[in-house]
């Protein structure tokens, strides 16, 4: 059975912790490591660092020269200016946000629901074919998806959903299809086959096996996969872009933005920052409260645990 | 283990499990195999805008054409630039955060939490920091990092980031850097946390020093870390969009393949190039990932 990276990287290391009086090669070292690390924490942390402080400094007041310095005094109307614009900022985020949220929810529930019957599967139920199939699968998750873009867009715009942001729900669900069996079948792979041996007489019991034995075992496989696709799905700007081709009415957060800072009017900094800032909330707060599972999503795409 | 039980299922039992995944099969099939088959159709023939009523094929003329455009191998050109730097600063700066962290420190879930917040973030959003940040001016008009790099003494290395073609890429390749070297660093982590103690603890009774241990006990073991990097990267790489839209748009300067497909696709309303440059970019990667998959399908077969 292949070990949890996850399990791994935040095992705690008593051996390694042990208590005890270091000497003086071994303190300038461990100096050396606060000293490194922290550094790092700066360099890493700066850019979230910018948009805060630069959000709290109103809408017009922003340079560039003092996109270090603290606020003189706290001004939230880039806030409200960001998030449902003004007349000298007619674009908000309000709108993109909500749409976003709504379709993002509904594609990671159907990718999760698909996700698991499949890993089940392809762990449990092995068919002839069943790796090769399984790896066939696995390199759609790794293709440019400009090589299916156009034609994709096509079958989108015949069938006419490219007219409603459920054209996104469609292309997160169908290209999420590898990632989530994948992270479900490793779940699965770890569950022990003895568990489900006694039951494995039919089809019938298949069912019945996933159902009482499986599901009840899967929560935090479902709570990777949904928050994986909840954040790919949130940060992506290519299929948005391709599939409701710019437009205004479909604007999803990404989109939104980039119009937002991309356009040839008046710039405001502190507005995009804020903008930005807003945007990035709703992953930021996910990977905050749940970053384990989140890791275990990203670790998954190397194919290793 | 697992063969032993397959053999035993019924035929009922085997042609269920293809009955639940095959729905989903059908779907990869058509949406993933089918739609790279038709862009590479799409790719033979002179379509070039969505209403053309007549449409010839023209062979591999749109695969030649490429060669001698200079946009497109300028696009091409830059994405090497940016893939070198990208992956040698990311594989860097994240092995040099694992080497940090993997004896265990304290407070070291704050630091690794912090590390690796970065890839919950949209390039877009990053990138609108880092358009604002990476301002050109230098000296007396600097501001954002140039100004910052006056600050502590590192004027010299101010920069025109990616406004000059000359630097572009590489700058471009800073922000990239600093988002994805959380990844890097998890993936190592993981693999310095996999060998097993005793190795260390076995090379220190026969005199090892701490510099050998790395060096011969432990680098070694790193080797399938570094591959799984190494492919991780390059297909993130070679795939870069977002990143290279929110700092600087379509701008020449920092064009790449996928923007320059984009560019050729949307504005030009070009399929047949667009789908050609697109299966370009599928070969380059399918070249670095099939290898990848094949050797991870027979790690499979062994467990």
């Amino acid at each position: 059975m292949s070990r949890d990276l996850v399990d791994l990287i935040t095992a705690k290391h008593d051996v390694r912790n042990k208590k005890r009086k270091l000497n003086g090669k071994e303190r300038f070292w461990l100096i050396f490591r606060y000293v490194s690390l922290t550094f790092i924490w700066f360099l890493i942390v700066m850019p979230i660092y910018v948009m805060v402080i630069n959000s709290l400094k109103g809408v017009k007041n922003v340079y560039l020269i003092n996109a270090f310095k603290l606020p003189e005094r706290l001004d939230f109307s880039a806030w409200s200016v960001a998030w449902s614009g003004t007349d000298y900022f007619p674009q908000s985020i309000s709108e993109s946000m909500t749409r976003t949220l709504i379709f993002v929810i509904q594609s990671s529930i159907i990718s999760a629901v698909i996700g698991s019957i499949n890993g089940y599967v392809f762990a449990k139920w092995k068919f002839k074919g069943s790796n090769l199939i399984f790896t066939l699968f696995l390199f759609g998750m790794f293709i440019p998806y400009q090589a299916i873009m156009i034609p994709l867009v096509r079958v989108a715009t015949e069938v006419g959903i490219n007219k409603s942001i459920y054209v996104l729900v469609f292309a997160h669900v169908i290209y999420g299809i590898p990632i989530c069996t994948l992270i479900f079948r490793n779940y699965y792979e770890a569950i022990p086959n003895e568990l489900i041996e006694a039951g494995r007489v039919d089809k019938a019991s298949m069912i019945r096996i996933y159902r009482s034995i499986i599901l009840p075992l899967s929560i935090p496989a479902f709570v990777v996969v949904l928050i994986w696709q909840f954040t790919s799905a949130w940060n992506d700007f290519l299929f948005a872009i391709f599939l409701t081709g710019g437009s205004p009415k479909l604007s999803v957060a990404t989109t939104a933005l980039n119009f937002i800072t991309g356009s040839s009017n008046q710039v405001y900094y502190g507005v995009n920052m804020t903008a930005s800032l807003i945007v990035s909330l709703p992953t930021l707060i996910v990977y905050i409260f749940l970053g384990r599972y989140f890791l275990r999503g990203l670790l998954s795409g190397s194919l290793k645990g | 283990m697992a063969k032993l039980t397959t053999n035993r299922h019924s035929l009922r039992t085997r042609i269920g499990g293809l009955f639940f995944v095959l729905p989903s099969i059908i779907t990869v099939l058509i949406f993933v195999y089918g739609m790279i088959i038709w862009s590479i159709n799409v790719s033979l023939t002179d379509q070039n805008s969505g209403r053309k009523k007549e449409i010839n094929y023209v062979g591999l003329k749109n695969y030649t054409d490429l060669i001698s455009d200079d946009r497109f191998t300028h696009a091409l050109g830059n994405l090497v630039k940016f893939t070198i730097v990208f992956i040698l600063g990311t594989l860097v700066t994240g092995f040099i955060m694992a080497l940090l962290l993997e004896k265990g420190i304290k407070g070291e879930g704050f630091f690794r939490s912090f590390y690796l917040y970065p890839m919950a973030i949209s390039f877009i959003a990053m990138g609108t920091v880092f358009n604002w940040l990476l301002n050109s001016a230098r000296d007396g008009e600097a501001g954002g990092i140039n100004l910052a790099l006056q600050k502590i003494g590192l004027g010299f290395l101010q920069n025109d980031w990616y406004v000059s073609e000359r630097g572009a890429m590489y700058a471009m390749a800073l922000p990239a850097i600093w988002q994805m070297s959380g990844y890097v660093l998890a993936l190592f982590l993981a693999g310095f946390r996999g060998i097993p103690d005793d190795m260390r603890e076995a090379a220190r009774v026969d005199g090892a020093s701490e510099s050998q241990i790395y060096r011969y006990v432990l680098f070694p073991q790193l080797t399938p870390t570094l591959l799984t990097v190494l492919i991780i990267l390059g297909h993130i790489s070679m795939k870069v969009f977002d990143l290279i839209i929110g700092i600087n748009g379509k701008s020449y300067v920092t064009q790449v393949v996928a923007v320059y497909m984009w560019e050729s696709t949307f504005d030009a309303r070009n399929y047949a190039k667009g789908t050609a440059i697109a299966i370009v970019l599928l070969v380059l990667i399918a070249i670095v990932v099939v290898p990848y998959l094949r050797y991870n399908n027979k790690q499979q077969a062994y467990r």
